[in-house]
């Protein structure tokens, strides 16, 4: 085995995205020397995608907003399962973090009066979401990352060397945290481009990899989310907490085939835009739940007066939260009253004229002129429900975003669960990743510093096991031939295909008890060729061994939501079960987490009946008299067990 | 399958500069374009050296210029003795009768020198005149490069003075347009084909002019906050929606300009008699 | 139209030399370049090297040379070439090659870290920034940008002249000064830095001569010659050549 670089840094973030750039900003300024890993290049991250806006509470669209709203709205977006902590700290802060962003030259759109413009979203009473066009991903993200660079020309003053106390390796991918006994010792990782391994060792991980889109078929997620950061911190022998909720997003594009699932922002909604079925019908009217019933408008006048003037009029149903949405289209759908390529027609054409269309929706209209030839300004898109979104995740503690049983690993923004519960609202990830990126960041160099120079060592020998596990799928053929895994080789291109669709049809946006039983037979079955899956080639760039080894953490993944999801008796926000399709309120203080079944982080494990995860329930901590004290009793009745009302 | 799993070493390869340089995907064309790239610049081309052809003849020519009431834009203002007398026309003798050629190259410099310096016409004749480059993507023929960095290039910096200038020659040409409202007897309230050509053409060349970009930076691109300067702002956004038709009016401008010179000639040369409106 | 097979041509190779190969590849209706490179990954090609992300024009992680014209490969539709017409598909010929498609943008990397960062105005703290629409348009334009580097590929200076990498920033650089030179709020005058002046010294803004290829490949359709790159050219003209703005400047206070 070749001799492995290592290099020491005090905190290691994964990822560089919103949550991975805002904990090494938080790291890097509160004096850790800090690592960034990144899969992409630098500023490439799955944020960019966001388009509709930060959700921070500053009140500057409507000056009746605060964080008590903020954090109204996203614990009944979430169905009351939300960490409230998170949710309360998310609220109170996430102002201060969209401000702060403007301290670093970011350039929101603007109000009148000079202060950053406000607009409307699904599930939120005021407009809140900060935003520039329909592209604010990308903003956050050069924000952060000129930011990064701002502090690496500082160093670069004082020490000569720009990559002194920030660095950010970009095109790496980590294969395993590397642990001394209970506590984190450093990650193991390759360098894309030339296929080399190295060890940075740190005694502080913060992990922010996103999410695991690219399980499913249908997504609106890049090839980077493949739920390493959770397969990550499952190996390490940390928990994750209700992955059974994925969120659908109600618009994606369904056509071409090609870009399926591509997202359509929900701005088009909050802006104006409708919802129809072929028979023309505002079908949304139809679908809204009884515990949204007074929120929102009843007939389309209404709606419509709504977006003029907001105080006086409830808001369209095309506002409520993604989930609703999503099933509604889901259902129209499934009736026979889809579009030619099995959407719905979302419609902005008719609601606003032609020009003000191309300056609020400038990236939505060069989207469809370009992939799709429509002209959103003269005619409908045609959208449908696309894999958005894992509202499970990492189980961390609120305050200091620290995973649990596993000292020095923290996690942040979507790989983090707990904070946006059942179903996260939109505009509310950014400001997610803004928040706990700050807190991880902070809590990830506090920890380092406090171990002074008593620091985990690396061990070898879990060095040399990541560079075996790296390297199998090149030996693919010559362990088949030899009957070990009993089999040929297999195309790992093939493999992901065949996860995709499991995924899809069996454990997606509507699931019954029998799919996903038949789900977890199949990712088993993958999981036994998985480990056959071979490369051609060699390491340099080589996209074909990128995904024979993203495989294991996709599969890992599946088959938490699948267990989580087989588990939940109940259909609750990103989770509908058909079989059990009411939200009962015994399930509301319920979290299931799942545990790697070989705690020692092996994965030898491939019967199929067994599998590698093992699921346990966990009663929530109860909410705090003073928040709640915020919420109608009317209105927790509707969610919460009796007993939790009059604790 | 299963080859080494150690990246190949590196070896340096023997090529050329720019898109052969060592370190580059090796592709022996220096450019895969299969479109009709070269047309754009050929045209350009063409089209400048028609002109500049046409121009020289006419600029040192020094005759039919002057044709009552219509004076060659070529040829105004006319600064020398030995222009031809112009009724309350555009010429002022400040030059004296030493200077023997034709008038026109006195002033011919500022407009020459506007468009010669003009962001567009840098563009267009950089490509087409000196392929620097050709087209998009398509590999220059010269061995160095150093743009606009140095003698005589950096020179392109004083366009703002001769837009200054243009200003003032734009003012002139308007005088004669008016001018052109009299008859060849001095008298006004004419109107003759003539003047429509003036007309069209002092136009195009204050839209061309206003269009500019160092007009459009000086009314207002250079400021800091146009929330401070409302009236000014609104300037900016005025010459920048002419802006951004800037090619096409230096093509036009620079075809009006010539065929109001020609048409002054046919009427002068006697070819042609100026039609009347009144 | 449903499916058919297109003709491709994908250079193949690393540091030390490749060439085109020739692939024959199903093509289906809607499908996009990228589509098929995927399609050539999954099928022909498993180790094929391609650099992509969001595949929705959005990252600018997928750039390529189409038939020899800087371009996404996700947002170059199929249906723009003739069925029998052969497809060419090359890295960026401007930076060093890694493998195959994919080449080592680090260049743009180092020129990012050279423009000075935005400098926060003294005395104004967070949720104190008050900056208006029509200010803020200007670089909010430049902010556009999703780095694909399309236009650093195209810009003959840097890819026709490998010496002149050190000296010049390149469009998509040069645009950030101007971006933070247009910035409502940004105060490196009052910290000593002069921008416009820096944009000529340090960035080689002398070196562009404007003929526009930058713009001409923009995905994103940012105006970057006119609107960012002539005008930072008018205002090193204020600083540096024109006597009455530096006269006005000394005597005046014409803050603006």
């Amino acid at each position: 085995m070749s001799v492995v670089d290592r290099q020491d840094w005090d905190v290691v973030v994964v990822g560089a995205g919103g949550a991975g750039l805002r904990a090494a900003i938080e790291a890097r300024e509160r004096g850790a020397r800090t690592a960034v890993i990144c899969k992409s290049l630098f500023g490439k991250a799955h944020t960019v995608m966001a388009e509709g806006g930060i959700a921070a509470a500053m009140g500057n669209a409507n000056e009746h907003d605060n964080w008590q709203v903020h954090f109204r709205d996203t614990m009944r977006g979430g169905k009351f399962l939300n960490q409230w902590r998170m949710a309360e700290l998310h609220a109170q802060e996430a102002p201060q973090r969209v401000w702060e962003l403007e301290t670093w030259g970011a350039l929101f759109d603007r109000t009148r009066d000079g202060r950053i413009s406000q607009r409307n979203f699904g599930g939120h009473e005021y407009p809140r979401l900060a935003h520039v066009g329909d592209r604010t991903g990308l903003e956050l993200i050069r924000t952060l990352q000129q930011k990064i660079v701002s502090l690496q020309q500082e160093d670069h003053r004082e020490t000569g060397d720009y990559e002194s106390r920030l660095k950010v390796f970009q095109e790496c991918t980590v294969t395993r945290v590397l642990k001394d006994g209970e506590q984190v010792s450093g990650v193991f990782a390759y360098e894309r481009e030339s296929g080399r391994f190295f060890v940075l060792q740190a005694p502080a991980v913060v992990i922010a990899t996103g999410g695991i889109g690219k399980s499913f078929k249908v997504t609106s997620n890049s090839w980077e989310y493949t739920g390493d950061g959770h397969a990550l911190a499952l190996l390490a022998g940390a928990p994750l907490v209700n992955m059974e909720f994925v969120q659908f997003h109600p618009t994606g594009m369904v056509w071409p085939p090609s870009v399926k699932g591509i997202l359509v922002t929900e701005s088009v909604r909050g802006d104006g835009g409708v919802l129809r079925n072929s028979e023309g019908k505002r079908f949304m009217f139809d679908y809204v739940p009884d515990v949204f019933k007074e929120k929102y408008a009843e007939s389309e006048e209404e709606a419509d007066r709504w977006y003029e003037d907001p105080d006086n009029n409830r808001r369209p149903p095309e506002l409520l939260p993604r989930d609703e949405v999503a099933r509604a289209i889901n259902s129209e759908v499934k009736a026979g009253r889809g579009s030619p390529h099995g959407g719905v027609f979302l419609d902005v054409s008719t609601r606003m004229p032609a020009e003000v269309i191309r300056r609020r929706l400038p990236s939505m209209y060069h989207q469809f002129k370009e992939l799709a030839d429509v002209d959103i300004t003269a005619e409908s898109m045609e959208v449908g429900p696309t894999c958005h979104y894992v509202m499970g995740g990492v189980a961390v503690d609120s305050d200091t975003a620290a995973a649990r049983g596993v000292p020095g690993l923290f996690a942040a923004g979507e790989v983090a669960g707990g904070m946006h519960g059942s179903n996260r609202l939109g505009g509310n990830s950014l400001s997610d990743l803004l928040v706990f990126g700050r807190r991880a960041g902070w809590h990830a160099a506090e920890y380092a510093q406090g171990l002074g120079r008593s620091r985990p060592p690396v061990d070898d020998a879990q060095v040399d096991t990541a560079a075996a596990e790296a390297l199998r799928p090149f030996s693919a053929e010559e362990a088949g031939a030899r009957q070990e895994t009993g089999g040929p080789p297999e195309n790992p291109y093939t493999l992901h295909q065949q996860l995709q669709q499991t995924m899809n049809d069996l454990v997606g946006i509507i699931r019954r008890e029998g799919e996903m039983q038949e789900a977890l037979r199949k990712l088993a079955e993958l999981r036994v060729r998985a480990r056959r899956a071979g490369v051609e080639g060699h390491r340099q760039f080589n996209p074909g061994w990128h995904l024979a080894l993203d495989l294991r953490n996709m599969l890992l993944v599946s088959e938490c939501v699948a267990r989580a999801a087989l588990e939940r008796t109940e259909s609750r926000g990103g989770h509908t079960r058909e079989d059990c399709p009411s939200m009962e309120r015994e399930w509301r203080p319920v979290n299931l987490l799942c545990r790697l079944s070989d705690p020692t982080g092996g994965l030898a494990a491939t019967d199929p009946v067994r599998g590698q995860i093992t699921l346990s329930r966990e009663t929530t901590e109860p909410i705090r008299p003073d928040l709640l004290a915020l919420f109608e009793k009317e209105e927790l009745v509707k969610y919460l067990a009796e007993e939790e009302l009059y604790e | 399958m299963a080859t080494g799993t150690e990246p190949p070493g590196t070896q340096p390869r023997p090529s050329g500069g720019g898109v052969h340089s060592p370190a580059r995907a090796a592709i022996a064309a220096p450019h895969l374009r299969t479109d009709r790239w070269w047309l754009a610049p050929a045209a350009t081309a063409a089209g400048l050296f028609a002109f500049v052809v046409y121009s020289t003849w006419r600029a040192f020519a020094n005759a039919d210029y002057y044709a009552a009431p219509y004076v060659s834009p070529f040829y105004s203002p006319c600064l020398a003795q030995n222009c031809r007398t112009m009724h309350a026309g555009p010429n002022a003798d400040l030059f004296g009768s030493w200077w023997a050629i034709s008038p026109a190259i006195i002033i011919l410099i500022f407009p020459l020198g506007f468009r010669l310096t003009c962001y567009y016409y840098r563009k267009a004749y950089y490509r087409g005149f000196w392929a620097s480059p050709p087209a998009c993507a398509v590999a220059e023929p010269h061995k160095k490069y150093t743009g606009e960095t140095r003698f005589p290039l950096i020179l392109q910096n004083v366009h703002r003075y001769f837009f200054y200038a243009a200003i003032l020659v734009a003012g002139v040409l308007t005088y004669d347009t008016v001018l052109s409202f009299r008859d060849q007897h001095y008298r006004w309230g004419h109107m003759g084909l003539g003047t429509l050509v003036f007309l069209v053409n002092i136009a195009l060349i204050w839209t061309y002019t206003i269009s500019c970009h160092s007009c459009r930076h000086i009314v207002g691109g250079q400021l800091k906050h146009f929330s401070k300067h409302p009236v000014r702002y609104r300037a900016w956004r005025f010459v920048g929606r002419l802006n951004a038709h800037h090619m096409l009016l230096a093509w036009l401008s620079l075809a009006s300009v010539a065929l109001a010179d020609f048409y002054v000639y046919l009427v002068a040369s006697g070819v042609f008699d100026d039609p009347r409106f009144f | 139209m449903s499916s058919y097979e297109a003709r491709f041509k994908v250079w193949r190779g690393d540091a030390d030399g490749g060439g085109l190969k020739d692939f024959r590849v199903e093509v289906n209706d809607g499908e996009v370049v990228l589509d098929i490179i995927h399609r050539l990954q999954a099928t022909q090609a498993p180790d094929l090297a391609v650099r992509w992300n969001c595949k929705a024009g959005k990252c600018g992680s997928c750039s390529a040379e189409i038939n020899g014209r800087p371009r996404l490969m996700c947002m170059t539709r199929m249906s723009v070439f003739a069925p029998e017409e052969t497809v060419t598909v090359t890295p960026l010929r401007t930076f060093p090659v890694i493998r195959d498609l994919v080449t080592d943008v680090g260049f743009n990397y180092v020129k990012a870290r050279e423009v000075p960062s935005f400098v926060p105005p003294a005395g104004l703290g967070p949720g104190e920034y008050r900056m208006f629409q029509e200010d803020v348009d200007r670089p909010q334009e430049f902010r556009k940008c999703i780095e694909c580097f399309l236009c650093q590929d195209v810009c003959h200076v840097v890819r026709d002249h490998e010496d002149n990498k050190r000296a010049y920033a390149g469009p998509r650089f040069l645009m950030r000064v101007a971006e933070l030179d247009m910035h409502p709020l940004d105060a490196a005058e009052e910290s000593g830095l002069d921008r416009k002046a820096s944009a000529q010294d340090d960035h080689g803004l002398g070196y562009c001569n404007i003929t526009k290829c930058c713009t001409e490949v923009c995905p994103e359709g940012i105006r970057i010659t006119d609107n960012a790159l002539i005008p930072l050219k008018e205002r090193a003209v204020d600083r540096k050549y024109d006597p009455l703005v530096w006269l006005g400047s000394k005597i005046g206070r014409r803050r603006t």
